[in-house]
């Protein structure tokens, strides 16, 4: 037997730790969950993670008013409920929200345009958390805002909340396409690129030398079916979110284990075609186009 | 060599680009194949099961018709590198009836044993057979906790066995793909280059 390992050089919640847990959601589909019960659901369905918060994006919408991070009850309730990993969401610029997150034990906090902005200038300092963030971006230049300031996975922003993935693949799209743009830009002209467009230059320098983020990109926003799903890897997105989609469903068990299924086929049509088969109706959602520019969640937080 | 990543879930990209850079250190070269189907994985030479849900992962493998495969491929005494969720899904037991183990591994694993996200790490650690400390990233680890006659381990922590050898296979409770250093892929695939090392 090898001696003992050192441990005093043992470190917790360092980039690597911070952006390794969020390669290992690849794949995956992380599902938003209100209660226990939901999270049991999610779980037997093959979700990676579960979401937590205080109501689905859909009825954040419908009901109106400030929407907060969940009750702690809730957390931990669904923390006891399941064995894969839980997050929860944050209001923008909410630091306390978040401490109590991390307090909670979520494996994960998301720094959300879902719930009422706390701070419409800045967003948390996630560098100094021990646990990783994930934050929603339409943009290039906003993703890299958010790695800048510590998150170890971005996320589309899509339109949450709607069943219209409409957003999510304008937002994947503009990304990819910027990512192309400035691998193709020379030395200074990146620089310039990233003064223009207000990104961190050494991570426009970083992302530009790889052609993808440095972290882990997930779709989310609008997504309602297997079939939104299988597009939104096909746009090179490494997972995906479903909010409202899930439980918003007409049959929400089978709604989950689809989209898990598509995630994993989604290069293979006649699979799709087999696993979209006789999973009852998607949620109802609502067109982005019905909904005025000051209703949308996604200019929260640039 | 043609080498297999399971690709139904989890860091796939990064287990392809370790054994690519392994095989590279080496004077061979790695064709890597994802396999999310099945049909696919008896071509393969060597198999990675990389880290992922291992809930998710289980449950996708039976599906796809992979599990039984998996289990040819072991049998036919071929090499796999099992980390994290891929040494899960592949010991005799987890103790969870959430996850549904292969059992190709002679060994119980206590999932999540080291807890949840905040308590993830990286550190060195002493592997047998490695003249240097092998720096060691754990996520939300597994630990093994009791192992047959026949399954060698290779590492401990805090006296409970991380990195395990039964047969073919290695298993691997940290993630050798998200560093650079190739030695626990020598390991499995280059034993011979390993002994050196």
């Amino acid at each position: 037997m090898a001696d003992a390992t050192d441990l005093e050089e043992l470190k917790r919640g360092t980039e690597l730790v911070k952006r390794g847990f969020a390669r290992m959601q690849k794949g995956g589909v992380i599902m938003d969950v209100v209660t226990r019960e939901q999270a049991r659901i999610a779980e037997d369905a093959g979700a990676v993670a579960v979401m937590a918060l205080e109501a689905v994006p859909a009825d954040i919408r419908k009901r109106g008013g400030v929407a907060r991070m969940p009750d702690p009850t809730n957390v931990t309730e669904i923390i006891d409920e399941v064995s894969i990993p839980v997050m929860g969401k944050s209001r923008i610029g909410h630091r306390k929200e978040a401490e109590i997150l991390e307090s909670l034990g979520v494996d994960m906090i998301d720094e959300s345009e879902v719930l009422t902005p706390a701070d419409d200038e800045y967003h948390i300092d996630k560098r100094e958390f021990t646990a990783p963030f994930v934050c929603g971006a339409r943009n290039l230049p906003e993703a890299l805002r958010r790695i800048n300031e510590g998150a170890a996975m971005i996320r589309t922003k899509g339109e949450a909340g709607t069943g219209d993935v409409n957003q999510a693949v304008k937002h994947q799209r503009t990304m990819q396409r910027q990512i192309r743009e400035i691998a193709g830009l020379e030395h200074t002209e990146r620089e310039k690129w990233a003064r223009e467009h207000g990104a961190p230059r050494e991570l426009v320098h970083e992302t530009a030398d790889a052609g993808r983020l440095p972290v882990v990109n997930f779709a989310a926003g609008g997504i309602a079916t297997p079939a939104d799903a299988a597009l939104m890897m096909y746009y090179g997105c490494d997972g995906i979110f479903v909010g409202s989609g899930i439980f918003g469903a007409e049959n929400p068990s089978e709604m989950g284990t689809a989209i898990v299924e598509a995630v994993t086929n989604w290069d293979d049509a006649d699979e799709l075609a087999e696993i979209a088969r006789g999973v009852g109706k998607g949620m109802q959602g609502q067109s982005t186009d019905s909904i005025p520019d000051e209703e949308r969640l996604q200019g929260r937080g640039v | 060599m043609k080498a297999g990543v399971l690709a139904v879930q989890g860091d796939v990209s990064e287990h392809a680009a370790a054994i690519r850079r392994a095989a590279t250190a080496h004077g061979e070269s790695a064709e890597v194949v994802e396999i999310r189907e099945s049909g696919l994985l008896p071509e393969c030479d060597v198999l990675l099961c990389p880290g992922g849900e291992s809930t998710t992962i289980s449950r996708l493998i039976r599906r796809e018709g992979i599990a039984e495969e998996i289990r040819e491929h072991v049998a036919a005494d071929k090499p796999v590198l099992a980390t994290c969720a891929g040494l899960i899904v592949l010991s005799a037991d987890a103790k969870d009836d959430r996850v549904e183990t292969l059992g190709l591994i002679d060994a119980t694993v206590d999932r999540n044993a080291f807890g949840r996200q905040a308590d993830s790490f990286e550190a060195p650690l002493a592997v047998d057979g490695l003249a240097d400390p092998f720096h060691a990233v754990f996520i939300r680890a597994p630990l093994i906790d009791a192992v047959g006659d026949g399954v060698e381990v290779l590492a401990s922590w805090e006296d409970r066995p991380v990195l395990v050898r039964d047969g073919p296979i290695l298993g691997c409770s940290f993630h050798p793909e998200l560093t650079d250093d190739p030695r626990i892929h020598d390991l499995a695939f280059f034993p011979e280059v390993a002994a050196t090392v």
